[in-house]
C-alpha cells in the first residue's frame, strides 16, 4: 500500500463549535491508483487532501487517526521531516492556477526553488531541470523566463503540474485541478494527469464533477459532511449506487446523451458544528427509518464500502 | 528598457506644468499677504524715498506680470535670481547651504519610518487577532495622530532635560562639525574617520529623527499589516509550503509580495515627510530648508520663497520616480 489513512479526523475548533471536517475517515491507496473524492462544497474533501499533507491552518488540527505513507507515519512527523515529505513524495495541484504561482517570480525561478529545497543539485542543473519539466507538460522550455502574468489559466496549469512533478513524487493530489478552466483547457490537464499517473504515480482527485471523477477515475469515493459514505470502483459505483446520497448526486448530474429528467437533491448540507443526530444524510434521505437516528455502520458489500443502514449485515 | 527611458522622460516633463501652477500660487500669495521685503528688512520708520529707491533697486517696483514673467524666465534658465535681504546671496547658495541639513534629517526620518513600520506591521500580522496585534493597531493610530512639535517636546523633556542623554536642538556641537564634502555631517564624519563629530551627529540627529520616524510609521504599520494578512492567506503561499519550500522562505517570498504597495506609499509619504520636516525643524531648531523657509516667509524674502519652492517640487518629482522605478522592478507586472 502506498497510502493508508486510518480513522481521520481533521477539526476546526472555531467560536460557533467544534467542526469536524474530516470524521473518522479510512482510505487505501495503491501505487498507480487513480482514486476521486467527489462531494458537494464543505463536505471535507478538501481537508482531507490538505491533511494527508498536514497543511492544516489554525484553528484546525488533525485530532485523530493515522496517515501511513510508504512506510512513514505523517501525522507523528516531526515538522521538518514533514516538510520533505512536501513537494518530494507528495505533489500538490492547485484549483486556481491564477491564484497558487506566486506573481513576482519567474516560472523558472519558483520550479528551481522547489527543487533545489529537495535535492542536492547546481542551480544551472536545476533550470536544466526546469526545462525539461515544461517541455514534458506541453510547454515551451523557454517558459522559465516567463512570469505567471504572462501565461493564460491552462499554461499556468501546466505550470503547477509541472512543479508538482518535477521531484517525480509517488503520490499526486489534485484539488480541483480542472474547475477555473474551460471546458477544453479541462480535457486537456485531466490528460496530463493521466499522464503523468501512467509513470507509476497514484493520483488522488479532489472534485465536485461527478462525471469527470467517473471518466478519469479507477475508484471514486463520495463524501458528505465529513464522512465518506460510498468508496468502490467507479463504473460499478457510477452504474449501481448504494447509498441513497450517491444515487441522487448521479441523479442531479444532467446528462446530454440521456434524455430524463433532472432531479435535484432536496435540502442542504447539515451545519458541521450542529450536526444531525444519527446519520448525517438522514434529514435529506428518501429512506431514512427509525433506525438512522443511530449512526450507521460502514459494511463492506461485495468489494465496496458503504455506510448506511440499508446495507447493514444481518 | 527603452518604454522606461520614455517613461522617465514624460515624468519629468510633467514636473513642469505641477511646478508653474505652484510658482504662480507662491507668487501670488507672497503678494497677497501684507508687507514686503524692504520694510521687514528695514523696518517702517525709514523715509519714504529710501524705501522706494530700495524698492527699485529690488525691481519691486514694476508691475506684478512684468515681475512673474521675468522671475518665469529666470526659473527655466536655471537662474533662482538673488536674496532680496541681507547679504543678497544667490537663492541657490542659499538653499545648497540648508538642504544638507534637512536631506539628512529626512533620510533618517524615513529610514526610522519604513523600519519600524515594517517590524510592527510584521509583528501585528504573523500574530493576528492577538493582544500584541491590538497593541500594533493602537500604536499605528496613536502614531498616525501625534502632532510633531508637540511629541517632539515631550521627547525633548524626557531624553534632553530629565534623563540628559540627549541634546534638544540644532544640528552639531559647535566646533565639532566636520570637513564639508556633501554637507551631510553622518557620511562626511565617516569618510574623514572623525568618530568625535560622528557620534556628536548621531546624538544630534536621535530626537529629530524619532520624532519624525515615529509620526510617518504609523501609516506603515497599518498597510503591512493588512497587507501581510492579505497576502499570507493567498494560494500561492499555500502552494509554496505544499511544495516543501522552507517556512523561512516561504516568509520572504510573502513579504517580498506584500512590500509593493508599501513602495508606493513611500512615494507618496515623502511629501508629507518633507512638510513634516519644517515642523521637525522649528521643533528641534535644525537648519535646515524648514527653517529656513519659516525665516524667508517672515522676511518676505519673496525670490529665497520661490526658490525654496521649485526646489521642492523638483525634489519630490525625482523621489517619485524613484520609486516609481524601484516599483517597477519589484513588480514584473508593472511595465511602462
Amino acid at each position: 500500500m502506498l497510502l493508508e489513512v486510518e480513522n481521520l479526523t481533521t477539526l476546526f475548533r472555531t467560536k460557533r463549535g467544534i467542526i469536524r471536517a474530516v470524521d473518522n475517515v479510512s482510505l487505501s491507496l495503491e501505487k498507480g491508483d487513480f482514486i476521486s473524492i467527489v462531494g458537494e462544497s464543505g463536505c471535507g474533501k478538501s481537508t482531507l487532501a490538505y491533511s494527508i499533507i498536514r497543511l492544516i491552518d489554525s484553528p484546525g488540527e488533525i485530532a485523530g487517526g493515522k496517515i501511513y505513507f510508504d512506510g512513514k507515519e505523517l501525522t507523528s512527523l516531526s515538522e521538518e521531516k514533514m516538510r520533505k515529505v512536501r513537494g518530494k513524495e507528495i505533489g500538490m495541484v492547485f484549483q486556481d492556477p491564477m491564484t497558487s504561482l506566486d506573481p513576482l517570480e519567474k516560472i523558472g525561478d519558483q520550479i528551481t526553488e522547489t527543487l533545489m529545497e529537495h535535492i542536492d543539485v547546481t542551480k544551472k542543473e536545476a533550470w536544466q531541470i526546469a526545462r525539461e519539466m515544461l517541455e514534458k507538460v506541453g510547454l515551451p522550455p523557454d517558459r522559465v523566463e516567463s512570469y505567471p502574468h504572462q501565461l493564460s489559466g491552462g499554461q499556468r496549469q501546466r505550470v503547477v503540474i509541472a512543479m508538482a512533478v518535477s521531484l517525480n513524487p509517488k503520490l499526486l493530489i489534485a484539488d480541483e485541478p480542472t474547475t477555473a478552466l474551460d471546458v477544453i483547457v479541462q480535457e486537456k490537464i485531466m490528460d496530463l494527469l493521466n499522464e503523468m499517473r501512467k509513470e507509476g504515480r497514484a493520483i488522488m482527485l479532489i472534485t465536485h464533477d461527478f462525471a469527470l471523477a467517473a471518466e478519469r477515475s479507477d475508484r471514486i469515493a463520495v463524501m458528505y459532511a465529513g464522512w465518506i459514505i460510498e468508496m468502490g470502483d467507479a463504473d460499478r459505483l457510477t452504474k449501481e449506487p448504494m447509498h441513497p446520497y450517491t444515487r441522487g448526486l448521479i441523479e442531479s448530474v444532467p446528462d446530454v446523451w440521456v434524455d430524463r429528467e433532472i432531479k435535484p437533491l432536496p435540502g442542504f448540507p447539515p451545519d458541521l458544528a450542529k450536526p444531525p443526530e444519527g446519520c448525517r444524510f438522514r434529514p435529506r434521505c428518501p429512506l431514512a427509518t427509525e433506525k438512522c437516528m443511530k449512526e450507521p455502520p460502514g459494511v463492506d458489500v461485495d468489494g465496496r464500502y458503504v455506510k448506511c443502514w440499508l446495507f447493514e449485515v444481518k | 528598457m527603452s518604454s522606461l527611458r520614455a517613461y522617465i522622460i514624460t515624468r519629468f516633463l510633467m514636473v513642469i506644468p505641477t511646478v508653474i501652477i505652484l510658482l504662480t500660487l507662491v507668487f501670488l500669495i507672497l503678494r497677497i499677504i501684507p508687507g514686503d521685503p524692504i520694510t521687514s528688512m528695514v523696518g517702517q520708520k525709514v523715509p519714504e524715498e529710501v524705501l522706494e529707491r530700495l524698492r527699485h533697486e529690488a525691481g519691486l517696483d514694476k508691475p506684478y506680470h512684468i515681475q512673474y514673467i521675468e522671475y518665469l524666465t529666470g526659473v527655466f534658465t536655471g537662474n533662482l535670481g538673488k536674496s532680496m535681504i541681507w547679504g543678497k546671496r544667490p537663492v541657490i547658495a542659499e538653499i545648497m547651504d540648508h538642504f544638507p541639513a534637512t536631506l539628512e534629517l529626512t533620510i533618517f526620518g524615513f529610514v526610522l519610518s519604513v523600519l519600524l513600520g515594517i517590524i510592527t506591521g510584521s509583528i501585528a500580522a504573523f500574530r493576528r487577532g492577538s493582544k500584541t496585534d491590538s497593541g500594533m493597531r493602537i500604536y499605528s493610530i496613536i502614531a498616525y495622530t501625534l502632532f510633531i512639535p508637540w511629541f517632539g517636546m515631550l521627547l525633548q523633556m524626557l531624553f534632553g532635560v530629565y534623563l540628559e542623554l540627549l541634546p534638544i536642538g540644532g544640528r552639531i556641537t559647535p566646533g565639532n562639525s566636520p570637513e564639508t564634502i556633501t554637507g551631510l555631517y553622518v557620511l562626511d564624519s565617516i569618510l574623514t574617520l572623525n568618530l568625535t563629530s560622528l557620534m556628536d551627529a548621531l546624538s544630534h540627529l536621535a530626537l529629530p529623527s524619532l520624532t519624525l520616524g515615529i509620526v510617518l510609521s504609523g501609516a506603515y504599520t497599518r498597510l503591512v499589516r493588512n497587507n501581510l494578512i492579505d497576502v499570507l492567506s493567498q494560494d500561492f503561499i499555500r502552494a509554496y509550503r505544499a511544495r516543501g519550500v522552507r517556512e523561512r522562505k516561504v516568509i520572504f517570498h510573502a513579504m517580498k509580495n506584500a512590500f509593493i504597495p508599501v513602495v508606493t506609499l513611500m512615494g507618496l509619504q515623502f511629501a508629507i515627510l518633507l512638510a513634516g520636516a519644517v515642523l521637525t525643524e522649528s521643533t528641534f531648531s535644525w537648519p535646515g530648508m524648514g527653517t529656513f523657509l519659516i525665516e524667508r516667509i517672515e522676511y518676505r524674502d519673496y525670490t529665497a520663497v520661490q526658490g525654496a519652492i521649485v526646489f521642492y517640487a523638483m525634489f519630490v518629482a525625482l523621489i517619485s520616480l524613484v520609486v516609481d522605478v524601484i516599483y517597477a522592478l519589484l513588480d514584473p507586472r508593472i511595465r511602462y
